[in-house]
């Protein structure tokens, strides 16, 4: 595929998008792709890490849950704006990355280590969220109570100054923009030299420190951006649903989700977790849907279903959607020169 | 004497119950041992943390209470049937689906792993659903009174039963054919093909064993937790650090190792209070991975 059909692609897909609450006002499609958005952040979290660097995290909650955790207790204890508080949690989640990643690079941390040591923290992160009750709540978790009058308005994000339709669909929108910046950070970042010494690490990290790199720095600068952008996902949580607790920031489950949609998206590539993200949801709707009308609504139908989808993505496709849409394209477009 | 600081509160106690708290910190690292000693011999082989254990720990555990709710089978005398059963069934996970999916790469395997968990656990949750379920026996409150602190026979069936299956092990890796061959399929995979090992039978077998290990520890558990969907989550955590801290492929090890964190772990509850003493589990696991990953019995190659 050339580079300009894919960018004319992407930039048709991404109008499209953004104009659907145009067009769709059901809420229910506008819950689930604001779902599959959300994911699509998280995933591009771990993929920056885990797709290009090669580091599998198995506790990326561990930012999630530390950005929305800092968004909810700033404005819960002190009131601020969420528009201001937002670049607390974000540098905040940082700092966690960097104290993560410093400590596990600098002692050598490869392959099942790392991901132990991520799990141990988001763990660790978890018993302390739910312990230290005069900083946290504790398990009751975070209300942030929704102010209406909106020159007091610290407890959501206000569209009040855009019109009646970004007002409704603010949240659409916000998810979108952070979409975006996030898939455009990390285009820019796999152009960059940095995103091809992160590579270079991910292919083979002694040869990579032979050529001169440092790969210490490069791990370090790719666990601090995967944290920040992870963190913006918690941040885009919090505010959405005005509630945080430990189970939700820091429980295994933001972990599982973060590294399944760039794996079954296609690992290392920018519009992976996005592909990931909407099959994976795509087929948790269909499956729930129909498997309610049989058996009725019982969980776990779509989580088995997910699993499945991993394990035959990991067997049969090691390049994910992106590599097998790649493959396509180019047997049709061999097909019709021959 | 009593410190505060940000809501929880330190005092000290009276040596009776320090030694009661260790008492019954030995007898839960017990069961920590034995849901470790699995998982280290598959890691000693594969060099792989094997996400699927507290799946595979929860699916036995489910096992062994519906052939004591079903057929009236005692837990114990289960074990006959769901020790066979669990090597069974992990040689032909490992065969079929693991070992088929990974295309040798570690990384994958680890996330192979992972997915295989997902499935069984929504798999027991949506035939099963969330509820708790345990197995009720006779003599399950029956028990020894210590003076500080009270012990039941199960717990004692559990202790007993990790140091008997530790033993096996060892027997079993030191003079049996197989025993050496898995050995020597850990130390060196392309040495041990070229002698003819058939080295994709080893790993099978050795998740096979390693199964069969966690079905003894889910017969041996069953009396004393009730069983749900996610109680392998609460286990593999710990397993994960007591093998960590035992040195990954060590049987020593990972008695030792459930042990201290057993200990740990009430004295923790002890003095930290239900919520924030499992924090010392956490720390443990996070120190000994920076500072000696390879435990306290690992060997220094690895």
């Amino acid at each position: 595929m050339s580079n300009r059909v894919r960018l004319i692609g992407w930039c048709t897909f991404l109008v499209m998008l953004s104009l659907i609450p145009l067009f769709i006002t059901s809420g229910r499609w506008i819950d689930f792709l604001e779902m599959t958005m959300f994911v699509a952040v998280l995933g591009q979290g771990w993929n920056i890490l885990g797709g290009y660097g090669g580091q599998y995290s198995f506790g990326n909650a561990l930012f999630f849950g530390t950005g929305a955790y800092i968004q909810a207790l700033l404005q819960f204890k002190f009131g601020l704006s969420p528009w201001f508080s937002l670049w607390f949690a974000l540098a905040g989640t940082a700092l966690v990355g960097a104290m993560v990643g410093y400590l596990s690079f600098r002692y050598g941390l490869r392959g099942s280590y790392f991901a132990l040591i991520t799990l141990a923290f988001a763990e660790a992160f978890h018993v302390l969220s739910r312990s230290l009750t005069a900083i946290t709540e504790g398990g009751h978790g975070v209300q942030l109570t929704l102010n209406q009058n909106p020159d007091q308005a610290i407890s959501t994000f206000q569209f009040n100054f855009a019109g009646d339709f970004l007002k409704a669909y603010g949240f659409y929108y916000t998810i979108f923009s952070i979409m975006l910046i996030a898939f455009c950070a990390v285009w820019l970042m796999e152009r960059s030299r940095f995103g091809a010494q992160l590579v270079a690490v991910r292919e083979n990290e002694d040869a990579a420190e032979a050529l001169g790199i440092n790969t210490f720095r490069v791990k370090m600068g790719a666990i601090c951006f995967s944290a920040s952008i992870t963190a913006m996902a918690g941040v885009y949580y919090t505010q959405k649903f005005l509630f945080i607790e430990p189970g939700i920031a820091y429980g295994p489950a933001k972990s599982v989700e973060a590294l399944f949609a760039p794996i079954v998206g296609g690992l290392g590539t920018v519009i992976g977790p996005l592909l990931g993200s909407f099959f994976i949801h795509g087929v948790g709707e269909i499956t729930k849907e129909m498997i309610g009308h049989v058996l009725g609504n019982r969980p776990g139908v779509d989580l088995i279903l997910f699993g499945v989808i991993l394990v035959l993505v990991l067997a049969f496709l090691p390049r994910g959607l992106a590599g097998l849409v790649e493959d396509l394209w180019k047997r049709i477009f061999r097909g019709r020169n021959a | 004497m009593t410190i505060d600081f940000l809501g929880i509160s330190l005092q000290s106690y009276s040596w009776q119950t320090v030694l009661g708290s260790s008492i019954s910190g030995v007898f839960l690292g017990s069961i920590y041992a034995l849901v470790a000693l699995g998982l280290t011999l598959i890691y000693g082989v594969l060099h792989i943390i094997n996400f699927a254990h507290g799946s595979l720990l929860m699916l036995a555990m489910y096992a062994v209470f519906f052939l004591w709710n079903i057929l009236g089978l005692d837990p114990y005398l289960s074990m006959l049937i769901v020790v066979p059963g669990g090597y069974l069934f992990g040689y032909t996970l490992q065969r079929t689906i693991i070992g088929k999916a990974s295309h040798g790469k570690d990384e994958i395997t680890l996330l192979v792993m992972l997915g295989v968990s997902i499935v069984m656990e929504n798999t027991a949750l949506f035939f099963f659903t969330a509820t708790d379920r345990s197995v009720r026996v006779p003599y399950d409150l029956d028990g020894f009174d210590l003076g500080v602190t009270y012990v039941v026979y199960p717990e004692i069936a559990a202790l007993l039963g990790s140091l008997l299956i530790t033993l096996v092990l060892w027997f079993f890796m030191s003079y049996t054919d197989t025993g050496k061959a898995i050995r020597a399929v850990s130390k060196e995979r392309q040495g041990a093909r070229l002698v003819g090992i058939n080295v994709e039978h080893i790993f099978a077998v050795s998740f096979g064993i390693g199964t069969a290990c966690v079905a003894a520890a889910a017969a041996l558990l069953v009396p004393t937790y009730a069983v749900h969907p996610q109680i392998g989550y609460l286990f593999v955590l710990i397993a994960f650090t007591v093998v960590v801290l035992g040195g990954m492929g060590s049987f020593v090890g990972a008695l030792a190792g459930g042990l201290i964190i057993g200990v740990t772990e009430q004295l923790g509850r002890l003095y930290l209070g239900e919520s924030l003493g499992l924090i010392t589990i956490s720390v443990i696991f996070i120190i000994v991975l920076l500072f000696r990953p390879t435990g306290l019995f690992g060997s220094k190659s690895s």
